[in-house]
């Protein structure tokens, strides 16, 4: 289904951003549309914190399609460092470079070795495509995976938009991208960090509007299966789980249910697909023993 | 320190200043003062609505209607807030301060004092014992003091014990990292080949080689101040305070007992004394009851702070809520850390048996189960902590 794209400058208010975002299947409460609407109206990164699966990677691909912009992530993990979220120099074809150079018979050195820090030959990694991209929705994924050293790094980027490169100069963005950084919160982020973004946790969605999202995701999913399953899930988040199932475990659940031809949340049917929604085998039989999807 | 309320109302913003919404010149003053007061409530509850922040929200506040109570709130949690923790204490002063009535500027009782004696740090002989004079600390006389249970000291003695424990340093085995560092032998270093082969003109360098650089392996300390443990409990902070001051990195500590509370933030602090003064302040739950299975699920559930970490347990186990909770929590935790050691004061005792139930469900998960009575007990600690 084809949807027009927004530029940023163009949202009005949180209600109309909230609109906006609810065609493309993403229903956010008033707090996360008031924070996506400031982050775009303030051009301040977004840090978003919640628990896995409550929807915040998909908010940034929401973004980036209600914009019509790129989404440009960067994977976070342990030991990422500056040559693979920045740029690097292609080194391979630099030195083919400098041999074509030579065969020809070119002599002066300095033009050779001016050529050979050349635009071509950057790779832009994704912070530096980010800058590169207008517009562009740049996430910054599980931030806290990452080593503490670099987020000082990344707090340099994000506020100036700039990049320097030693051989090349500046580069920066004429509009800064729109960044949406995540957390798990496995750690404790700089705090530094979090005061240039606007700071944000999401909370498991209301049963309202977890059977909303249901029956906006999933075309042919009835009321009552919906409905079922979010109230399943609500009970399940309240059952001391070691991995209470997030929005995404719900939609999956619901979606095998509704492969398998459930119209309502069969208890059967529930314990045949309960590992779609439930990932750890304590979970799944604590669920089955204490009985915690027939309801009261 | 200036004041926010005369630096705060209309500071120059990014190119949009223009778009005001619902407040004139003369309104957006008001709302500058009345916001900056209700930072300034936040503050006193303990969110660290800095300057900084609270410049953010009236700039938050200038895209929005400042007139909609609903998306007042929203300008001030997205723009002062910095965690989940905060979020609580902004809701209640959201409601007092924007309620009619003022939150009290306070942070509730005062705060429990542990401090039983102020020991100058590094001082040539921990300053005045409590006995009126100073004892210098002859090798013997700390040889004997190094075994003492720090439940059964004399005050001066204690004070010398918790010097000795200021001194202690933790190194941390080394685990191996992703990122590479120079080295003379192990994998080629395409990069800096190829780069100084360009830097040479193409003709080929000498090989560059790297090699896995060594990061200190993570050790979180879960320390219980709970009623049972209150003779034990502020040697135990001391010996935290040296584990977060040899490792500022790599060190996370927890107090558990009814609550569970972060303060490595509060250990950073370089002199103990006043390391010892922020703990107290912040830990609610002093002397209370312990409930370590559901603190140990809140710990896991709160992230993988645990993951590949040595997570150390300081407590006597005397276990008030459910050891069978205790044990399926000790048995994820085992599964997570890399190494689980259990530290309880009363094993330095002779012949002491764990049997008490929370001892006997969390032993099994347990990788080493030592003492934690004495100075001696505590390097013997450390050393374990420093060595894989």
């Amino acid at each position: 289904m084809p949807h027009r794209t927004t530029r940023s400058s163009d949202v009005g208010s949180p209600a109309e951003l909230a609109a906006l975002l609810g065609e493309r299947g993403y229903l956010a409460d008033d707090g996360l549309t008031t924070a996506c609407y400031l982050a775009l109206r303030m051009g301040r990164p977004l840090f978003l914190e919640g628990e896995a699966g409550v929807g915040k990677t998909e908010l940034a691909k929401t973004l980036a399609a209600v914009l019509g912009a790129p989404l440009i992530r960067l994977q976070c993990y342990e030991g990422l460092d500056a040559s693979q979220a920045l740029y690097d120099w292609d080194f391979a074809r630099q030195l083919l470079h400098l041999k074509a150079a030579e065969a020809t018979g070119a002599t002066d050195a300095a033009t050779l070795e001016g050529e050979l820090y050349d635009r071509r030959f950057l790779i832009a990694r994704p912070l530096l495509r980010a800058l590169e991209t207008q517009p562009s929705v740049l996430l910054v994924d599980e931030i806290d995976r990452a080593d503490d050293e670099f987020e000082a790094f990344l707090l340099e980027v994000l506020s100036d938009f700039t990049i320097s490169v030693p051989e090349l100069g500046t580069i920066s963005a004429p509009v800064p991208p729109v960044v949406v950084v995540t957390s798990n919160r496995t750690r404790d982020v700089h705090d530094a960090l979090k005061r240039r973004c606007l700071y944000h946790w999401l909370e498991h969605p209301s049963f309202e509007r977890e059977v909303a999202i249901l029956l906006r995701r999933l075309p042919g999913c009835t009321e009552t299966l919906a409905a079922d399953v979010a109230d399943a899930a609500r009970r399940l988040r309240g059952a001391g789980l070691v991995k209470p199932p997030g929005v995404a475990e719900t939609l999956d659940w619901a979606e095998a249910l509704l492969t398998l031809g459930a119209r309502d949340l069969d208890p059967g049917l529930a314990a045949a697909t309960l590992g779609a929604v439930l990932k750890y085998r304590e979970d799944q039989q604590a669920v089955l023993r204490d009985g915690v999807l027939h309801r009261a | 320190m200036p004041d926010p309320a005369n630096a705060a109302p209309r500071e120059r913003d990014d190119a949009d200043d223009h778009d005001t919404k619902g407040n004139g010149a003369g309104g957006s003053r008001v709302l500058a003062a009345t916001m900056t007061g209700f930072a300034r409530t936040l503050r006193a509850a303990g969110v660290g609505a800095d300057h900084q922040r609270t410049q953010g929200m009236l700039r938050a506040l200038r895209h929005l209607d400042a007139a909609d109570r609903e998306q007042v709130y929203w300008a001030g949690r997205l723009t002062l807030c910095a965690g989940p923790d905060d979020i609580p204490r902004y809701d209640r002063c959201f409601a007092a301060y924007f309620g009619g009535e003022r939150a009290r500027p306070s942070r509730g009782a005062p705060p429990v004092t542990i401090v039983r004696h102020t020991v100058t740090p590094g001082g040539p002989d921990g300053g005045e014992g409590a006995d009126g004079h100073a004892t210098p600390a002859t090798a013997s006389r700390t040889e004997v003091l190094r075994t003492r249970d720090v439940s059964r000291v004399t005050p001066a003695e204690l004070a010398e014990i918790h010097r000795l424990m200021a001194l202690l340093r933790v190194p941390r085995e080394r685990r191996r990292s992703r990122r590479f560092t120079p080295a003379h032998r192990g994998r080629l270093d395409v990069g800096r080949t190829v780069k100084e082969t360009l830097r040479q003109g193409g003709e080929p360098a000498r090989l560059r080689r790297m090699t896995h650089r060594t990061r200190p392996r993570r050790v979180v300390l879960l320390a219980d101040v709970s009623g049972s443990m209150a003779p034990y409990a502020d040697t135990l902070l001391r010996f935290a305070h040296a584990l977060v001051r040899s490792e500022p990195r790599a060190t996370e500590v927890y107090s558990v007992g009814t609550r569970l509370t972060r303060v490595t933030a509060e250990l950073r602090h370089r002199d103990p004394g006043a390391a010892m003064r922020e703990v107290s302040r912040v830990i609610p739950d002093w002397s209370g009851g312990t409930r370590l299975g559901e603190e140990l699920k809140e710990f896991l559930d709160g992230g993988s702070a645990a993951r590949g970490a040595v997570v150390v347990i300081a407590s006597d186990g005397w276990e008030r809520g459910d050891p069978a909770l205790l044990g399926a929590q000790m048995a994820r935790l085992s599964r997570l850390a890399r190494r689980v050691v259990w530290v309880n004061p009363h094993k330095g005792r002779e012949g002491y048996q764990p049997l008490t139930g929370g001892m006997r469900a969390a032993l099994p998960y347990v990788d080493a189960f030592v003492a934690g009575h004495s100075l001696a007990a505590f390097q013997e600690l450390a050393e374990r902590l420093s060595h894989a």
